[in-house]
């Protein structure tokens, strides 16, 4: 139990964000809630690849004794982490340039006032 | 209210060229410590973040021009795309200039070894295209981000 | 108003109760922590990575060569995000 903390750890940030979108009313809260929702999914990817007991898979300066491929972490599923950080940067950036424009359109940022189609 | 304090303008003008150096250092080392393109440019981008927070986005807008950016962003795209049909006569995406006797053609000795920054084929060239890139798109969103949420004079014209 | 957050309320509880279930040690139903399910193909990956490619970072070794054309279309994403933020606030932009 003790050795699973990691993944508690993803655990109690996704029910935080999938908390902060179900029950908030504010739009700003509700995407900072998917942005905590992103970071917990980023956490899980790259603690699937962790070895018991292992460094960065790096070779300059490593050490003479950990050289062979049993004591290195897995590099791949740190690649798709970061592909993973920049693809939320990007819909981080579009989700704030709509609320901002939602903002001018409708002067609140409630959403259960906002349920007219047309201005 | 609305200015900041001269000490926040003198203290952000001064660390602004260092966060540059360590920025552009992490890009250019993406293939010896952790790093690379993604990383640094992102480093870059809040060094000019700092610039923008500290002396307001009317100073900023004046003297960086969107299109500027856009035209950094596009080269940097295009340079990456480019890069990635110098191997053409193998396959899309090959490591051309790895083992030639170009500037980066040197392949390390196997294991650990202090690192040669002349090593590496066609990495160090893809980091500072994607580093250029990630600089000019993260500047440009956090500019146009504070130009439209200004005080007054923000309304629809 | 009241029975819909009721609802919700319910439906978070078992959710999570679903996810800690999966992580605690019961009968041993789940790999222990360290040991990764596959790992032939990051074994191979690190030791052919310094002399096929010549970096002696084998992450970005994977981020641009074995798979760059994940890097290529993160990329694209980067390049509409910025397109899209810059055409929905052009008409603040001015002015």
């Amino acid at each position: 139990m003790i050795y699973n903390i990691p993944y508690i750890a993803v655990i109690l940030l996704i029910m935080v964000g999938l908390y902060a979108v179900v029950f908030k009313r504010n739009i700003i809260k509700m995407v900072m809630g998917i942005t905590i929702i992103e970071s917990g999914v980023n956490l899980f990817l790259v603690t699937l690849g962790y070895r018991a007991g292992g460094v960065a898979p790096i070779f300059t300066n490593l050490p003479e004794e950990r050289q062979i491929p049993g004591q290195l972490v897995l590099p791949i599923p740190q690649a798709l982490t970061l592909t993973s950080i920049v693809i939320g940067v990007a819909v981080l950036a579009l989700m704030l340039a709509l609320a901002i424009q939602i903002y001018r359109q409708y002067k609140t940022l409630d959403v259960t006032k906002i349920r007219r189609l047309k201005e | 209210m609305d200015e900041t304090s001269k000490i926040i303008k003198t203290v952000s003008s001064v660390m602004f060229p260092f966060v540059t150096i360590y920025g552009l250092y992490v890009i250019l080392h993406g293939h010896l410590t952790p790093g690379g393109g993604f990383q640094g440019g992102a480093i870059v981008a809040s060094g000019c973040a700092l610039l923008v927070v500290a002396f307001g986005s009317d100073a900023i807008a004046k003297r960086v021009k969107e299109s500027q950016l856009s035209l950094l962003e596009s080269i940097g795209a295009l340079g990456f795309i480019s890069l990635a049909f110098v191997g053409i006569a193998t396959t899309f995406f090959y490591n051309s200039l790895a083992g030639t006797k170009f500037l980066f053609g040197k392949i390390p000795p196997y294991g650990s070894n202090p690192g040669y920054l002349s090593s590496g084929g066609l990495l160090p060239l893809m980091n500072l295209a994607v580093g250029t890139k990630v600089i000019a798109g993260l500047f440009a969103i956090v500019l146009i981000l504070a130009i439209a949420t200004r005080k007054k004079g923000g309304r629809s014209k | 108003m009241r029975s819909r957050d009721a609802v919700a309320l319910i439906a978070l509880v078992l959710l999570g109760s679903f996810m800690i279930m999966s992580v605690l040690p019961l009968a041993n139903m789940i790999r222990p922590f360290g040991e990764p399910v596959n790992p032939e193909m990051d074994d191979y990956i690190i030791t052919h990575a310094q002399n096929e490619t010549g970096a002696n970072n084998a992450v970005t070794s994977v981020v641009f060569d074995y798979r760059g054309f994940d890097t290529l279309g993160e990329a694209t994403v980067l390049f509409t995000a910025v397109a899209g933020v810059i055409l929905i606030l052009r008409r603040y932009a001015h002015g």
